[in-house]
């Protein structure tokens, strides 16, 4: 019984393919896998969009979305038609084009970076023997397609915000690949189905996921560090930065254009949370081993939404960090971390198993941290803020 | 060390979000059209015509004297002063609005047409749900829909009431007081003096 729930959807999936001639088979199987995902994943955008807004409103001691619907839960509904009806305005001067492009683009591969995320047991659209390297070549599209939108506006604004847009997503991305790295040395394997299948298996109660590993806890954070700034989220939302640049790159966008960056924003973020719950958090694996009998995309989908739930958490407390403050994170702590972090799964790699390399691989994993941090935090100046010319 | 802070400000939201479901003393939120704060008592909206009696056209105040047509700073209020005239409160005959109109989406809610106004004809009130899909007739008001009894008046701001009812009733008591005077003058010989008194006083203003 426990099993048929698990692999439901696969042998619905299987049931209606049969019904299909033998030639086309193969490709409706592809294009029902996709339609699932777009509308899955579509919907969960929905639902998060009305998620953040109240838990943003919680957090600030308000009520947030309450009029549309029950509990304002068909404001969604209310946006998208707002949306979809009102003016599309391209600039006279712009480039119309790469314009009209860059958010079809951003969606399309938004879309794309799901199909090597493993959703549930034998719930994967393509596993790529080099998933992993897929996922980051496609993530890389969604910052061309934020500099196409920052550049084709011919907007100071909107270049502004591409130029910021590029100069923090390459930075964050060396992390964030090394922070992968540590997981590809463990597993020796780039397909995601792979890596989640060496997380499985439990010591006691405690699963054989890699955040529960010194070098894996390093990493989990410094990825979800790292993603929070790859999908432009607050406190790295200096891209967007309606307070200084209004909204950077998309402020030349209107009506549903607009709405489909904010879909592929959310969709990236969806996407890097899925892929950190693929490399940290053992992927659809149930936490404890007498939850296994639940299906393995309830976990999937259960450990996706406390992570996006921690994510609105973060953007209803930090401030926006401002860009010397970025760049300086990125390359002096980020970046030395995230190097250390691989010595230290290799020396784990490499030591025989017992407290001696919890031992070794915790001291190289806080000792770094430390002293990063006291080396970050003299050079700050706390405190009352000093004007040299003004006072 | 490095990321306290960060925890700090992290538990900090936790507790609001929290604290906001169990403690509904941390929501200040007011949700307008079912929940509504009691208003001040000088709260002023945009004003209306204060008529006395129980018929607003031979009740109205207004004298038409134009003082705030030509006082009101962004100039909403149109005035056209009647050709015949009618009794006011103390009996006097004096001129009366033919057309009063107030253009309430140009009106600023300053209250300088109240401030001027010498017969305590003209105050502001507090109705302020105005909308109106008429954006150009809905919007002007004629005399027959700014005029509002003195009661209203009262209702919406005693103190300021009271001490205009003060002043109407000083100045009908003076007027009666006069016009007793006056009658006794007729009814007893004047002195011969007066004559000359009454030119000079008119000299003098």
């Amino acid at each position: 019984m426990a099993e048929t729930a698990d692999q439901f959807f696969v042998i619905l999936q299987h049931w209606l393919v049969g019904h299909a001639p033998a030639s086309l088979q193969a490709i409706l199987s592809a294009l029902l896998s996709v339609a699932a995902i777009l509308g899955v994943f579509a919907s969960l955008f929905a639902i998060t969009t009305v998620f953040e807004r109240k838990g943003l409103g919680r957090m600030q001691n308000r009520y947030g979305p309450n009029r549309v619907g029950p509990f304002g839960f068909l404001q969604p509904l209310a946006d998208g038609i707002k949306s979809l009806t009102k003016e599309d305005i391209v600039p006279q001067s712009a480039d119309k084009v790469v314009h009209f492009l860059a958010p079809m683009m951003l969606v399309l591969a938004a879309f794309s970076l799901y199909a090597v995320l493993p959703i549930g047991r034998n719930m994967v659209l393509a596993d790529l023997d080099a998933g992993v390297l897929f996922f980051f070549a496609v993530s890389s599209v969604m910052e061309l397609t934020i500099f196409m939108a920052g550049w084709s506006s011919r907007n100071r604004y909107s270049l502004l915000g591409g130029m910021r847009a590029i100069a923090q997503m390459i930075s964050y991305e060396v992390p964030l690949i090394l922070t992968t790295v540590t997981v590809i040395m463990a597993t020796g394997s780039l397909s995601t189905v792979t890596i989640v299948a060496k997380q499985a298996g439990y010591t006691g109660i405690v699963p054989h996921w890699f955040v529960f590993t010194p070098w894996g806890f390093a990493g989990f954070v410094l990825f979800m560090i790292a993603s929070l700034a790859e999908s432009n989220r607050s406190p790295f939302d200096l891209p967007e930065g309606e307070s200084e640049i209004i909204a950077g790159y998309y402020v030349e966008y209107s009506g549903f254009k607009f709405a489909l960056f904010f879909l592929g924003e959310y969709l990236g973020m969806f996407a890097i949370s899925g892929l950190g719950i693929t490399l940290f958090l053992g992927g659809w694996g149930a936490p404890l081993p007498f939850l296994a009998w639940v299906p393995s995309y309830l976990w999937f989908f259960a450990k996706l939404l406390a992570i996006i739930f921690f994510f609105i958490w973060v953007r209803g407390t930090l401030p926006r960090l401002r860009m010397d403050q970025l760049m300086n994170f990125a390359w002096k702590f980020m970046l030395p971390m995230a190097l250390m972090n691989l010595v230290t799964a290799g020396v784990w790699h490499f030591l025989p198993q017992g407290v001696l390399r919890w031992i070794v691989c915790g001291l190289l994993v806080v000792v770094p941290y430390v002293v990063l941090g006291r080396g970050l935090m003299q050079d700050s100046k706390l405190g009352k803020r000093v004007y040299r010319f003004a006072e | 060390m490095l990321g306290e802070g960060i925890a700090k400000g992290l538990v900090e939201t936790a507790r609001n979000f929290f604290g906001s479901y169990s403690n509904k003393d941390r929501l200040t939120t007011v949700q307008f059209p079912e929940e509504r704060l009691p208003q001040m008592e000088a709260t002023r909206d945009f004003p209306f015509l204060v008529y006395d009696g129980g018929d607003w056209q031979s009740g109205l105040r207004c004298v038409a004297c134009q003082i705030c047509e030509k006082e009101c700073p962004p100039k909403c209020i149109y005035i056209e002063k009647s050709k015949d005239k009618k009794p006011d409160f103390v009996g006097k005959q004096q001129f009366y609005p033919a057309v009063f109109n107030i253009d309430v989406s140009v009106c600023m809610s300053c209250q300088i047409c109240v401030e001027v106004c010498p017969f305590e004809a003209i105050k502001m009130d507090t109705e302020f749900e105005l909308s109106t899909d008429d954006r150009f007739g809905g919007l002007l008001w004629d005399k027959a829909r700014l005029a509002r009894p003195n009661e209203h008046y009262r209702q919406i701001h005693p103190t300021d009431a009271a001490v205009s009812d003060a002043i109407l009733a000083e100045e009908k008591a003076k007027a009666e007081a006069k016009a007793k005077a006056a009658t006794e003058a007729k009814t007893t010989p004047a002195p011969p003096n007066a004559p000359q008194s009454a030119s000079g006083g008119t000299a003098t203003q």
